[in-house]
This record gives structure tokens, C-alpha cells and sequence, in this order.
């Protein structure tokens, strides 16, 4: 069992997403401890990207502020990496970030992961330098089913789980994709993009149980939830709630001072979810 | 014919479908139907129906007599696009998706645009249809090309100006990818390049492809033999692959992309990917791309609002790569002056982006013999740029 599936053996999991450098690493590392001591069970790390095409603009001011702060992808591995050795982070991690992110490290592309210039470069260098990071997963929200093997070759390679994604639009996808899924499953709640929403309509429930019909991986579900109430709703029917603008949202007004109002909203969610 | 993508949507390594799953069934839906209406004859006939009686099709193959002696090599052809209805080849892509989409039942187009062209022809043909439209537009774009949004919304579009990244093109196509996740049942996204996933870059391709079934047939006619060179401007690369598609199995007509080099393939103020960039993952597709070492997209430049993109379409990743074409970085300056010389010695102002390829033209020619034979597709009608390299010349033109 990787650890990522251990974070759902206790209950319904909390899942809260941080994007990495915003508004600066120190207070991301804040907010991971806080987020960790108030009882997440998972937490997701977003690697800015230049153009986020899953998220909605909260998201997305996060990922252009942290990357005008000047974070790269080495400072967020290095970042990981202290995380696990100096701040007692214990909880499955996985990193959010695009396709190119990974695909295109250090001008790798395709390079194979022979590290011969000493230097890891493109997935296969990405997916080893996460693995020794302490990064249980990655989730790549524009890699859908039918392009996900370059990149689940380089993950395998690494030891690390590549999160397979659900939307409401995958009807009869939806066994192929979780018949093949590894880690959990990340269903998405609705159409569109990343984004706080009154209301979530889809049939969470129908879905799940085609999930279940072929598999005993575990599965959350994200997009558009920031309520308690919606988190136990949507948990209720899954085995877990990831939320993410909802916290960039406190972070956005609280800044460096985010880290303990994070905490509280993340221990009023799991709360719920108990 | 020589390049066609495989069953996954590549041409070699290029192209793929990487974008996210909520969107996955929608272009399987279009793959399925364009595969279907691709050879339904009635289609077909009605396309060419429209393209003639609509689009002004055929458009000329113009024999550009004074800029010949005035250069005094290879004789130069262009290809009129710019005579199409809308002043644009971005026509002929528009009806075929608008017509594949009013087929599809969809009621709704959505539509990215740089310099305009793709919005005024998407705008236009949803009007003819009788289809919603709404058509996404760097900020920056709408004041450069603000004529072009005024015409859009006489049209009966919305535009919406994107805020977010550079608010150019790319930032107008992730926009337009983001909406279409938003709606997809209603909504067709009638892409304006041969960029983003599978089908797309086939599907627009096949719509553009009549430039160089028409200019192969017309420089046949008109000299009964084929070009030495085809040039055309490549950003994302619709009319360079509409102009090339026709002559890949010709193997001595050679195939030159004039891309957009901005201040300069050396300084940070370019849009000249195949000289600059590297392959990536970006917009759906694996391709090559302007991006830095951690693969962040970077910010391009270009005069020209239509080529300032940061990635190109896989087929021409795939040409470049065989090394079936190639591809040269044409600057600002050399893209004025053709603007200029071409409208003074020849009375055609071309638009910017094609005067990149005119530029490329002039600097060719003189050295081939006066038996060489050129064709540069004049892609779109300069009147959208007057105000803009009347600026980059320091006039201000109150409009």
C-alpha cells in the first residue's frame, strides 16, 4: 500500500491544496504545519505554472504572484524535501502542476533518467528528484487517460503514484480510467474550472458507485467546495474532500499571517468530515 | 499524402490530446463526427457552396509584376487570401467548423482571437448561421485592434478582453479552453489555429488546405509547373499549413514558415519558436514551445498580434523536424518595410503578419534566377495594421 492510501484508512480525508511560493515559501511551510496539525490527511503542493488552464482566477493570481516572487521547481523540491526532514511533515504529499512542468524540467523533454550529465532532466529526472523529495504523487490535470503514459512510466520509475482524474463529462470512461488508477482518484465535482461555487449538482453518488464497480481505490472529491457542509455532503458519497481556492482565498487575505487562520478552517473541516 | 496524424492525434512525437478529462468526450464527439462529415459528399458540397458564393473563393494567384523587376530575381506570385469575404484566410477554417458545429447540433460558438481575424470570421459566421458567439481577446490585442472589435460586436458577438498572463493570444486561448470546460453541451470552441488536441489541428488544416489545392492548380496553369518555394507566416500556423499541405508531396517545391522574430531571435522580445523554443507539453498539444528552463511558458513579442504566440502547430513541428520545411525568424523592421514596399510598389497592403513572409520573399528573391518562381500567401488585408505600424513609425492616426 503506497502512503497515499494510508491517508484514507482513518475516515473521510481532508485534502487541502497550497500553492507553493505564495505568497513565499516561509509562509507555505506555515501553512502546511498548521494545515497538517489541524488534522489534513493529505496534502497537495501546486507548482506554479505560467498558464494554469484548469483553474479559475483565484488560482491563478496565486500561481502569477508566486512566480514573479521568483519560486522554481528546484526550490520547491529542496522545499519539499525540507518539509519531510526539518518540519516533521509526515502526511502523504502530492504535487498539483501542468504537463510541461514536469515534462520540460531542466530542458529535459524526453531525456532518459540516466542522470550522465549530472543533472536529472525532463519526467523521468522530475518524477526521481519528487521520490527523494518525500512526494507521494502527482496530479496533472491536463494529462487525461490517453497521454498519461510517458508520464506514468517516468512515476513508476520514481516510485511515485500518478492520481488519475474523473469529471462529470466521463460517462463511460469512468471504469477505464479507475480500473487503471493508482493512489486515489480525483473526481472532479462540476464543469469548469477551479472555483468556489454555491452549489454542486452533479451526481457525485452515480459516479462513485461505477468507481467502485471496478476498483478499491480510494477517492475525493474537488472542485468548487469551501463549506463544511458541502465537504461532508460531498465526503459522504466519496471518500474524501479536496479543497483549494477556498484556502488560497484565506491566504490571499491574510498573507504571511495565513498559516493560523488556515489551521482553524482546516480543523473546522475535518470536523465535519468526522 | 505525406503527413497525416496517426490514430492518438501525432504527427511523429507532435500533437496528442493533453487537456483535461471534463473536456475528453467533446473532442472524441468532434473527432467521431468530422471523421463522418469529412466524407459526406452533401457536406463537402455544401462547404464549397459556401466558400464560392460566401468567402469569394477561389482566391487569386496574383502575379506581383513590378516587385519581380523591381527585385529583379525570381518571379513572385501571391496568393490572395486577402480577397477573401472577412479579409482573411481564417474564413475558410470558420465555415468549416461553423457548418460541422450547426451538424453537431450545437448552437453556440466560442472563439479565440490575436489580431482580430479569427473573432471578426468567427463573429461572422455565427451570424450567418444563427448561432451565439463569444470570442476571447487579450486586453492588450483590444486596444491594439480595437476596429476589429467594434466589428465583432456589430456582428452580434461578445467579446470578453482576458486580463490574465500577457492578455495576448495564448492567454485568449487558455481563456477559451477554460470556457469550453465551463459548457460544452450548446458549445462548439471554433479554434482558430492548427494548435490545441486532436482533432483540431487536422480538422483546421483540412479547412485551410483549399489555399494550396487552388494555388498548385492556378500556378500549373499559369506557368505549367510548380513553384520552387511556398512561403507563408507562421504563428500557430494555419495559413503556412493551409499554403504548404498541397505541395509536402512535391518534394522540389520547398516550404518556408516566416516566423514572428519580434526585436530579434537573440533578445527576449521575440515569437520565433521553431528558433527559439523547445519541445513541450502546452494548449493541448506536445510541440515545440517558448518556455524557460523549468518549462514556464515565456512571454512572446511580436508586432503582429496574430503571430505573438509562444508555440506552433504540431504538423509544422513534424515538417520542421523530417526537415520537409524550414523555417526563418523575420523581425518587426523587416516586416514594416514589406508592409510598406508592398503597398507602394504593388498596391496590395498586405497585414503584418503576412508582410513577414513578403519580407522573407525579398530577401531571396534577388539571388535566384529569373526563372525561379516564388508564391507568398498574402494571409490577411493590412487595413487592421495601419494604425499600428503608422505608430511603430511615430505618427499617431486618430481614428
Amino acid at each position: 500500500m503506497s502512503r497515499i492510501r494510508e491517508a484514507f484508512v482513518g475516515g473521510k480525508a481532508f485534502i487541502p491544496f497550497i500553492t507553493a511560493g505564495y505568497p513565499d515559501l516561509e509562509t507555505t511551510r506555515q501553512v502546511v504545519k498548521a494545515a497538517q496539525d489541524n488534522g489534513a490527511d493529505l496534502i497537495e503542493i501546486g507548482i506554479p505554472f505560467s498558464d494554469p488552464t484548469a483553474e479559475g482566477p483565484v488560482i491563478q493570481t496565486a500561481n502569477v504572484i508566486a512566480l514573479e516572487g521568483g519560486v522554481t521547481t528546484d526550490q520547491i523540491l529542496s522545499f519539499v524535501k525540507e518539509l519531510r526532514e526539518k518540519d516533521q511533515i509526515t502526511v502523504p504529499m502530492v504535487f498539483m502542476t501542468y504537463a510541461n512542468v514536469v515534462y520540460s524540467y531542466h530542458e529535459g523533454g524526453d531525456a532518459p533518467n540516466d542522470g550522465a550529465d549530472g543533472e536529472d532532466r525532463g519526467r523521468f529526472g522530475f518524477c526521481r528528484r519528487c521520490a527523494q523529495a518525500g512526494i507521494d504523487g502527482l496530479i496533472l490535470p491536463d494529462v487525461p487517460y490517453e497521454e498519461k503514459g510517458e508520464f506514468r512510466e517516468a512515476c513508476r520509475a520514481a516510485g511515485i503514484d500518478l492520481i488519475s482524474l474523473i469529471a462529470p463529462t466521463s460517462e463511460a470512461r469512468i471504469a477505464r480510467i479507475a480500473g487503471d488508477a493508482e493512489g486515489f482518484i480525483y473526481i472532479v465535482s462540476s464543469l469548469g474550472v477551479t472555483g468556489v461555487r454555491t452549489k454542486i449538482t452533479t451526481d457525485i453518488g452515480a459516479i462513485t458507485r461505477k468507481i467502485r464497480s471496478v476498483t478499491n481505490v480510494p477517492c475525493a472529491v474537488g472542485f468548487g467546495i469551501s463549506t463544511p457542509e458541502q465537504a461532508a455532503a460531498m465526503a459522504a458519497q466519496s471518500d474524501g474532500a479536496i479543497v483549494g481556492s477556498a484556502i488560497i482565498r484565506i491566504i490571499t487575505e491574510h498573507g504571511r499571517e495565513a498559516a493560523p487562520e488556515v489551521g482553524k478552517y482546516v480543523k473546522c473541516m475535518k470536523d465535519a468530515l468526522r | 499524402m505525406a503527413t497525416t496524424a496517426d490514430a492518438s492525434g501525432r504527427f511523429g512525437q507532435f500533437g496528442g490530446q493533453y487537456i483535461p478529462e471534463t473536456l475528453m468526450n467533446a473532442v472524441i464527439e468532434l473527432d467521431e463526427a468530422y471523421k463522418h462529415y469529412k466524407k459526406d459528399p452533401a457536406f463537402q458540397s455544401e462547404l464549397s457552396t459556401l466558400f464560392a458564393e460566401y468567402a469569394n473563393r477561389p482566391s487569386r494567384l496574383y502575379f506581383a509584376k513590378k516587385m519581380t523587376q523591381d527585385l529583379g530575381g525570381a518571379k513572385i506570385y501571391f496568393k490572395r487570401e486577402d480577397l477573401n469575404f472577412t479579409g482573411a484566410h481564417k474564413i475558410n477554417n470558420v465555415l468549416g467548423q461553423a457548418l460541422l458545429a450547426k451538424k453537431m447540433g450545437k448552437t453556440r460558438l466560442i472563439a479565440e482571437t490575436g489580431a482580430g481575424q479569427h473573432g471578426v470570421a468567427t463573429a461572422t459566421a455565427a451570424a450567418y448561421f444563427g448561432m451565439e458567439c463569444v470570442v476571447f481577446m487579450g486586453k492588450v490585442d483590444t486596444e491594439r485592434q480595437a476596429l476589429n472589435v467594434y466589428k465583432m460586436k456589430l456582428l452580434g458577438a461578445d467579446v470578453v478582453p482576458v486580463t490574465s498572463g500577457t492578455a495576448t493570444l495564448k492567454d485568449a486561448v487558455s481563456e477559451a479552453f477554460r470556457e469550453w470546460t465551463n459548457r460544452i453541451a450548446d458549445t462548439h470552441y471554433c479554434l482558430g489555429s492548427v494548435m490545441g488536441p486532436h482533432p483540431f489541428p487536422t480538422i483546421v488544416r483540412d479547412f485551410q488546405a483549399v489555399i494550396s489545392r487552388e494555388a498548385r492548380e492556378q500556378m500549373l496553369a499559369a506557368e505549367g509547373r510548380l513553384p520552387d518555394a511556398v512561403l507563408a507566416c507562421v504563428g500557430g500556423g494555419s495559413n503556412a499549413i493551409g499554403s504548404f499541405y498541397h505541395f509536402i508531396d512535391d518534394k522540389d517545391v520547398q516550404l518556408i514558415g516566416c516566423e514572428a522574430a519580434g526585436r530579434g531571435i537573440d533578445t527576449f522580445e521575440t515569437a520565433a519558436t521553431v528558433s527559439t523554443g523547445r519541445l513541450g507539453v502546452f494548449h493541448g498539444m506536445k510541440s515545440l514551445f517558448c518556455q524557460n528552463e523549468f518549462g514556464q511558458i515565456a512571454p512572446v513579442y511580436s508586432i503582429s498580434a496574430g503571430l505573438d504566440y509562444p508555440g506552433i502547430g504540431p504538423e509544422h513541428a513534424y515538417l520542421h523536424s523530417i526537415g520537409r520545411a524550414q523555417y526563418v525568424p523575420v523581425t518587426d523592421e523587416e516586416a514594416v518595410q514589406a508592409f510598406e514596399y508592398t503597398s507602394r510598389i504593388e498596391g496590395i497592403i498586405p497585414a503584418i503578419e503576412s508582410s513577414h513572409a513578403i519580407a522573407h520573399a525579398m530577401k531571396i528573391a534577388p539571388a535566384m534566377d529569373k526563372d525561379q518562381i516564388l508564391v507568398v500567401t498574402i494571409s490577411g488585408r493590412g487595413d487592421k495594421d495601419c494604425a499600428a505600424v503608422a505608430r511603430y513609425r511615430g505618427t499617431v492616426i486618430e481614428e
